[in-house]
């Protein structure tokens, strides 16, 4: 049913009417050639709101672009390559922040993957009746938190969670693989890389259950009458089966890690440096625009801001592309009912 | 014999080789053992994922109700070191910023959701839904970025306006995909019932398949803005903030998502305390809006998404 | 060597609404036997009795007794993954494995219980592809072509062969022609017509034709009771209960 204008408006019945209002018989509802005017008025006020989607995109790209000619002059690709980051001589280069950003994506990844999947297999799969709605609720409802709150947390909270518990836990025990080394002040990488896990988790989350709903009950009766264990039969009948919109889900949420501004602002220490340990503070894209943008001195400082900014929406799109292509080949053009 | 049949050699089944007893005693083990840990596994990931909600549910409680007073929701903020103050000019601001969002962004998404819906074809719309998905999918730093070049600078100042702009951008994509679907539940007997009628179809566009769907498309607006009246980053440049009242929107203007932030990274403990305060109000209204919303909805009202 | 399956007292719920009631059936080793009835019956329920599939489905229930050979399939010391084992199942539409090739389709039961020899795998997945009348169709393309891209009758002789590999002794099977054409459908009785001498076969049809045309013993069943179990022959010339002859006849379902 996706084309509703194919059903088109009968025009003999109108002409009968009009011809009967004519003759006096009946009272015509509104002016024949009025409504004709207002339909058309109508569609095209539609059509515009719908163009402007469009318009939109384009002019985000322009007003990116155009802000940061400056600075796309001064540096041209370099740019991206360069690593260090001074306003002072006005030498600008990118490559801390997207370092940062990888790495606090992919340290969340790595977190999120098996807590979303586990949860997402727990509600559609194991979960007895009466908790499963309370369960999948409480998941959606981590999605409704706003960032800024998520990062209030993570600064009173998580932050000193990991300074006096988890990091010298992790020193001690993994510090040889340097990944865990210098001073342990609880913000820096890996508590950015933790926050921002909880905050994509519910979304990785929901696009798997749907996924997993997705799979037919003969697939799992299938493997089940084979003599499979419970967990065989999720393993081959469901979790493969929808193996590539599990891909898709985590995709998703990378794209939304990178992205995400607030709460890593909060926690990541915004100092622009390339480090191995994860103790470190570091800095993102998203962070960099979020602190300096308002303290941004003059054109080129600012440009260098906007191109950031150019760089993080064209790897978003990327990734979100890449990921909607892999949903949609499953559930075949559900995706925006999750991400809502 | 017809030529599929069964070779003479595989006459009796039994062709499986031998296991002692013990060895599948040991395999049926195996196999039991780890059908439990997959099992524990998933309920710790359960546990894990509801934890930090709880956390911050509880956390949120025990630091901030304390503050919630009279004062903090009716007075400005004062210089730090001074006590007693409050939020209000930031409770106004949101409120104002999210007003323009809205009168930017609801009629705009339904409008395209309605063109989504009810008249286009083919690729066309696969692309426009294209286009919506890509665009909810786009930082909404950047969006502020844009914002601010499109209404910040030619005014050369910052302003309620800009923010709301930015927010109001954010809210059509969510708006029109939600819409899109709901108004293609209604059945098309409804709409044909309208057109036999003599309706023109824009009228029956609006009051009968959109009123209709009234339901849902609320749902739809009200998530959408549940979603962006926590959102902070778009703001830093275009609304900006501001310590004193402002009802003018062509000014900067404070908001409770801002002053939560600029209370948070600063040093100052008494921040720290409105900063929880802040926070405690944000979630009471944001997630409380989208529990409602979602308990509603599944209690039987048409569903937004 | 084939078991035959000792039905005692089978009652069967979903949530409140019982489906089979007091069914008790001796479906002798070495045959087929039929079960056929009109739609809602209960047969599909009964035959999913048999080898716990039943209480997959939430809030169901069940009460009585079925016997494997020696084994209690509802007894306290039996588990289900025992039971289906023993017992392989197609089902009413081919659900092969999608995402995995033909072999990896017949080897997945194996591969389950824990056979991961090659050779022996080899062996057993070409044995039951002849076995299921599939093996000269496929030969050149078993591990290139998905189990989902062969035809309706191709993949469920392709289950049919993943039901055999893991060795059972009964094998049940569930209006496994309805959905598709006359040719694979008269393949799958001849295949049901061969596999019969080595394995029990229950199957479940709602065509009578069928019925007498592969079964020896038919069982009627009539709003979740079983009516008549007898002789293929004696159903179909003499049935000894009106219903079951109205239904024979056509008078009814």
């Amino acid at each position: 049913m996706r084309n509703l204008a194919e059903a088109r408006l009968p025009q003999k019945p109108r002409t009968e009417r009009e011809d009967a209002a004519q003759a006096g018989r009946i009272a015509p509802l509104i002016p024949a050639k009025a409504s004709r005017f207002a339909d058309r008025a109508f569609s095209g006020a539609m059509l515009f709101c719908g163009l402007s989607l469009l318009i939109i995109v384009a002019l985000i790209v322009f007003e990116l672009v155009l802000q940061s000619r400056p600075s796309l002059h001064a540096f041209s690709w370099r740019f991206f390559t360069a690593k260090s980051w001074d306003p002072v001589s006005g030498d600008f280069g990118a490559l801390p922040f997207i370092y940062g950003t990888i790495v606090s994506s992919l340290v969340a990844l790595l977190l999120a993957i098996p807590l979303s999947i586990g949860v997402a297999v727990f509600i559609t799969e194991m979960c007895p009746k009466p908790v499963r709605g309370t369960i999948s609720f409480l998941t959606e409802l981590l999605a409704a938190i706003p960032s800024v709150v998520y990062g209030l947390w993570a600064i009173f909270v998580l932050a000193p969670l990991l300074r006096g518990y988890v990091q010298p836990w992790l020193a001690r025990y993994f510090g040889w693989t340097g990944l865990f080394s210098g001073p342990p002040f609880g913000i820096g990488m890996l508590a950015s890389g933790m926050i921002l896990a909880i905050m994509i988790v519910p979304i990785i989350a929901s696009i798997t259950r749907e996924v997993l709903t997705a799979v037919p009950q003969q697939q799992r009766e299938a493997v089940l009458a084979l003599g499979a264990t419970r967990w065989e039969m999720i393993r081959v009948g469901v979790l493969r089966n929808a193996r590539t919109g599990i891909v898709g889900a985590i995709i998703l949420g990378l794209g939304r890690a990178l992205g995400e501004t607030m709460a890593v602002t909060m926690v990541i220490g915004n100092t622009p440096q390339i480090a191995k340990s994860l103790f470190a503070p570091g800095y993102t894209m998203a962070s960099v625009i979020a602190n300096e943008f308002t303290e941004a001195t003059g054109d080129l400082y600012l440009s260098a801001l906007v191109e950031i900014g150019l760089g993080l929406f064209l790897v978003t799109i990327v990734v979100n592309i890449l990921a909607g292509l892999l949903v949609w080949s499953v559930t075949r053009g559900m995706p925006a009912r999750a991400r809502a | 014999m017809p030529e599929n049949s069964i070779t003479p050699e595989t006459s009796a089944p039994g062709f499986l080789p031998e296991r002692s007893q013990s060895d599948q005693r040991l395999l049926d083990f195996r196999r039991r053992v780890t059908d439990r840990l997959a099992t524990g596994f998933a309920i710790l990931m359960a546990v894990l994922v509801v934890a930090p909600l709880l956390a911050v549910f509880g956390y949120l409680v025990v630091r901030g109700v304390g503050s919630l007073n009279l004062a903090f929701f009716t007075r400005l903020p004062v210089p730090v070191g001074e006590q007693g103050g409050g939020v209000a000019n930031a409770i106004v601001g949101s409120v104002m910023i999210l007003g323009i969002a809205s009168i930017i962004g609801v009629p705009w998404g339904i409008g395209a959701g309605i063109y989504l819906a009810e008249y286009g074809r083919g690729s066309f719309a696969a692309v426009l839904r294209f286009t919506a998905d890509v665009l909810n999918g786009v930082p909404s730093i950047v969006i502020g970025i844009v914002a601010y070049a499109l209404v910040v600078l030619p005014q050369k100042h910052f302003s309620a306006l800009s923010g709301g702009v930015a927010l109001g951008i954010m809210m059509i994509p969510t708006i029109t995909r939600a819409t899109e679907e709901v108004l293609l539940l209604v059945p098309l007997a409804i709409r044909e019932a309208a057109w036999g009628l003599g309706v023109a179809r824009w009228r029956s566009t609006l009051s009968v398949t959109l009123r209709t769907a009234s339901a849902g498309v609320i749902t739809a607006v009200m998530l959408a803005f549940a979603r962006i009246a926590g959102e902070t980053a778009p703001l830093l440049f275009t609304a900006f903030g501001n310590q004193f009242w402002n009802l003018n929107p062509n000014q900067p203007t404070a908001a409770l998502p801002l002053q939560l932030f600029v209370y948070a990274i600063s040093p100052f403990d008494e921040w720290h305390r409105l900063a929880w305060a802040c926070a405690l109000v944000l979630i009471v209204l944001i997630v409380g809006a989208v529990a409602a919303v979602r308990l509603a909805a599944s209690h039987g009202m048409m569903r937004a998404s | 060597m084939g078991v035959g399956v000792e039905v005692e007292k089978l009652n069967a719920w979903f949530g409140a609404t019982q489906a089979l009631y007091d069914v008790a059936m001796k479906v002798p080793a070495n045959h087929a036997t039929a079960v056929i009835g009109p739609s809602g019956c209960g047969k599909s329920t009964f035959v999913r009795c048999l080898n716990r599939m039943h209480e997959t489905v939430r809030d169901a229930r069940l009460e009585g007794n079925v016997r494997i050979g020696s084994m209690e399939v509802y007894g306290n010391g039996t588990s289900a993954v025992e039971v289906r084992r023993r017992v392989g199942m197609v089902f009413q539409k081919p659900n092969p494995f999608p995402t995995m090739s033909i072999y990896d389709n017949v080897a997945s039961g194996l591969k389950l219980n824990g056979f991961h020899n090659r050779r022996v795998l080899d062996e057993v997945v070409e044995r039951s592809l002849h076995m299921a009348a599939l093996w000269d169709e496929v030969k050149d393309s078993l591990k290139k072509k998905s189990g989902a891209s062969l035809s309706g009758g191709q993949q469920q002789r392709l289950c049919i062969a993943r039901a055999l590999a893991v060795q059972p002794e009964v094998m049940l099977m569930d209006e496994p022609a309805s959905a598709l054409d006359p040719i694979s459908t008269s393949k799958i009785e001849e295949l049901i017509f061969q596999l019969k001498e080595q394995y029990t076969i229950v199957i479940v049809t709602h065509n009578m034709q069928q019925a007498a045309r592969v079964a020896e013993y038919t069982g009627f069943f009539l709003m979740g009771k079983l009516i008549e179990f007898d002789k293929t022959e004696k159903i179909f010339t003499n049935p000894s209960d009106k219903r079951t002859e109205d239904y024979i006849t056509g008078r009814f379902g």
